[in-house]
């Protein structure tokens, strides 16, 4: 262990396979252990190279946790190692199906944000239907997890990658309609 | 594992590491005993030891309690709540130095120098100032050197106020082997870890400073899930408050302007401040103050305080609402609450917390200690005495460097678990460029001057290259003391680059290089100091003893030249017992030692006489 550099990858780090489906309980025990036997803290008395490894290892096991924890982050991770370009044009197109009701919601946004009662329930009609559309991308999401779990495949990928970039489209809306409720 | 066994192998004895709790108003140090941390008394008995320091004419500083008493005999040459003005500019702390009687001397752009009776310090340097009578605290107490020191920080301070904490420490002799969070060594100290798989709030309103942090416990492992605060924030606010209150009051009472004279504002502090204190367990009480002659007292009652106070603790709820927003839960998953610093005796901080949190809070440590003991157990870890405990600490504010127009681009997010890295490649701009220029700042905003600025540095000796080519990569690590540390390399040669980070307030490793060595005297006069205390202790105990013997027979059997070599012997330990040279008292000590060697031994032949005669009598 304490010799060469650590691992960089994220799952070669929690010592399991790339996957996109992950028992976060599992990788939360995982957590713990490794920092357990890397934390600066656990090496504090030791010579220069060895706490240095110790803080360069605890580093990236910290990204690793804060990324392989959350879904999307997890997602964005693996596309990226894949070559996928994440950050082109995340989240700017308005998914076609949307288009309508996207118009709808800027036109009483504002009206809502002064204050119209009206438009608030209106506001708040379209957010839940956003929550909704937000939950069944979330299952569709999982569901590609699954798939590329047992056959790799850039299809899948490319899949994932649009769906992502709506779900961002549609964050963004419910967080806008949020705040014009509050 | 083997590994560390033989790296720690070849270790020699561990250091005896302690606790310190730099306070606002009060600091304390701890040590890890065999099995629980225990705060260390100072001379007085007390372990709190006030964070005041007084510059005298002559001599030493005076540290503590005792400097508490000349904030109203010298106000010009005695410095409170120091730690407000760690690590800030002198733009920062012009609402602080409106309330301080001293005064900042020019050239403070990068740190701000006090001018105290005709001499310059800096926050540092007066932080140093206490610790090193912490450090000689448990020095006595423990019976040997100390110089490894974990140091509590409020958890919510910025780079430059935890470089500059640290810089403290090694002013003051201390290797800092860790900066740990004040909430976070609080819960620590609870030992919460008891409970498996608990989410718990510590609420820390100290005396200038507010911090909430969320913690997740798993066996043994305290994670910090978020943490939000405000380092100005605190009881002093409380007494700055009331003491505007009762100055006006005066005013309009004696038709005199009192504000400008330190010498009354100070003793007016001092009764506003047990009034504050008073009323935390009484309805109503009474701010009693005399000056020149006259006299002024106002009662005041609860109610009253609670309502001038209202607006300075619903202050702390937007942050508490913050973290757990961050952390990811709701009041109703956090499952203990842990109330931390004086402030929190106040009942209707109390009363705030039980209402926003829908939890009773645990009050049993005492709030002044339990940051202390805390400190004192991440000391216990580091020097690995305590195995079964770990701290996973988070990073309070983001950290980014400004990008075109202004703006900033994120690189290390605020609740980022430390240590934390991020990694970002820079290239050049023009044909030839020799170096870049980087702007690190910290902070929530998107725009550069709505941030705190950290540090500048330059990217140097980039080999000319057409515009875009250069490749280098920086990376920046947030350590385990939440302090940014920067590396670069030439990703087209695999070149390490040095980097030289200006920080943007703070001292130049120089300054603290001189600060120390002009301590070195310091340090030799205080061990001298040590010395001599311990070589008195050991006169006094054999001095008692050949007194002691004097009245046994066996010193009758002496000879009268025998006799008066004794008595010879004293009396020159006594003399050099006066001086200040241990040596002197450790030979006399010697040569009386020798004078009653055959007085020993007579008693002794006496003493087993005694014990076969007493074994007869018993058989």
């Amino acid at each position: 262990m304490f010799s060469g550099p650590p691992p960089s990858d994220y799952f070669a780090i929690f010592g399991i396979e790339k996957k996109l489906a992950l028992d976060v309980e599992d990788l939360q025990r995982r957590f713990y252990a490794n920092s357990r036997e890397w934390h600066p803290d656990r090496h504090a008395r030791a010579g220069a190279a060895q706490l240095a490894y110790a803080e360069a290892a605890s580093a990236t096991l910290n990204d690793a946790w804060r990324v392989l924890r959350d879904p999307v982050a997890r997602a964005e991770y693996v596309l990226k190692g894949e070559g996928f370009n994440i950050s082109e044009q995340r989240g700017r197109d308005v998914p076609p199906e949307l288009l309508e009701e996207v118009f709808d919601l800027n036109m009483v946004l504002e009206e809502a944000r002064n204050g119209d009662a009206a438009a608030k329930a209106e506001v708040a009609r379209a957010l839940a239907k956003f929550e909704r559309i937000l939950s069944e991308i979330d299952s569709a999401r999982d569901g590609i997890f699954v798939a590329y779990d047992a056959a790799p495949g850039r299809d899948a990928l490319s899949e994932l990658r649009s769906l992502l970039n709506r779900r961002k489209y549609l964050q963004n809306l419910v967080r806008d309609a949020r705040a014009a409720l509050v | 594992m083997s590994l560390f066994q033989i790296d720690f192998g070849d270790e020699p004895k561990p250091h005896k590491v302690v606790g310190i709790d730099l306070g606002t108003t009060n600091s304390l140090v701890a040590f890890m005993d065999l099995t629980a941390p225990k705060v260390i008394p100072g001379v007085d008995g007390s372990p709190i030891v006030p964070s005041v320091v007084s510059i005298p004419e002559h001599g030493e500083p005076i540290v503590g309690a005792a400097a508490v008493e000349r904030l109203i005999t010298h106000p010009d040459r005695t410095i409170y709540s120091v730690k407000r003005l760690m690590g800030r500019g002198v733009s920062d702390v012009q609402d602080e130095l409106k309330l301080f009687p001293f005064h900042i001397a020019p050239g403070s752009e990068m740190v701000i120098q006090l001018s105290l009776g005709g001499k310059r310090f800096t926050p540092p340097g007066i932080s140093a100032q206490i610790l090193r009578q912490l450090k000689k605290n448990a020095e006595a107490y423990l019976g040997e050197p100390v110089d490894h020191a974990v140091i509590t920080v409020p958890a919510y301070f910025n780079d430059a106020q935890r470089q500059a904490t640290k810089d403290a420490g090694r002013i003051a002799g201390l290797q800092v082997m860790r900066l740990v969070n004040e909430p976070t060594a609080a819960a620590l100290a609870y030992g919460l870890d008891k409970r498996e798989n608990g989410i718990v709030a510590v609420y820390d309103l100290g005396g200038g400073t507010f911090d909430i942090s969320i913690l997740k416990l798993h066996d043994g492992i305290f994670e910090v899930l978020a943490t939000n605060g405000d380092t100005h924030l605190g009881g002093d606010d409380f007494d700055n408050l009331l003491l505007r209150v009762a100055l006006e009051d005066i005013a309009a009472e004696w038709g005199a302007d009192l504000s400008g004279d330190q010498v009354a504002v100070q003793t007016l502090r001092r009764a506003v401040i047990e009034a504050k204190h008073q009323l935390s367990t009484l309805a109503v009480t009474t701010i009693a103050f005399h000056y020149q002659g006259r006299a002024y007292r106002r009662e005041i009652t609860r109610d009253v305080l609670e309502k001038l106070i209202t607006p300075i603790v619903n202050r702390t709820l937007g942050p508490c609402r913050n973290c757990m927003a961050d952390a990811g839960v709701t009041p109703e998953q956090i499952d203990e609450v842990v109330l931390v610093g004086g402030s929190t005796r106040i009942p209707m901080v109390r009363q705030a917390v039980r209402a926003l949190f829908k939890a009773e809070p645990h009050t049993e440590l005492n709030p002044d200690e339990v940051v202390a003991l805390g400190a004192a157990v991440q000391a216990g870890i580091l020097s690995g005495h305590v195995h079964d405990k770990l701290l996973l600490d988070v990073t309070p504010l983001s950290l980014g460097i400004e990008t075109m127009g202004g703006v900033v681009s994120k690189l290390i997010h605020r609740n980022s678990t430390i240590p934390a890295t991020a990694a970002e490649t820079f290239t050049t701009a023009v044909d030839g460029q020799r170096n870049v220029l980087i702007h690190v700042v910290q902070g929530e905003r998107e725009m550069v001057r709505d941030c705190r600025s950290l540090a500048r540095f330059d990217l140097k000796d980039i080999d000319p290259l057409p515009a875009g080519m250069a490749k280098i990569e920086v990376r920046f690590l947030i350590d385990a003391n939440g302090i940014l540390n920067v590396s670069a390399k030439d990703l087209r040669t695999g070149k390490l680059q040095t980097v030289e980070v200006k920080p943007s307030y703070g001292l130049s490793d120089e300054q603290v290089e001189a600060m120390i060595l002009e301590s070195f005297a310091k340090a030799e006069e205080d061990f001298n100091e040590r010395q001599v205390r311990e070589a008195r202790v050991e006169a006094d105990r054999i001095l008692n003893a050949v007194d002691k013997a004097k009245g046994d027979d066996a010193y009758m059997e002496l000879t009268d030249g025998e006799r008066a070599l004794v008595d010879n012997s004293i009396a020159e330990l006594l003399l050099a017992y006066h001086g200040e040279n241990h040596h002197l008292i450790l030979d006399k000590l010697e040569a009386l030692n020798k004078a009653t060697m055959k007085l020993a031994e007579l008693m002794m032949n006496t003493a087993v006489r005694g014990a076969l005669k007493g074994t007869k009598i018993d058989a």
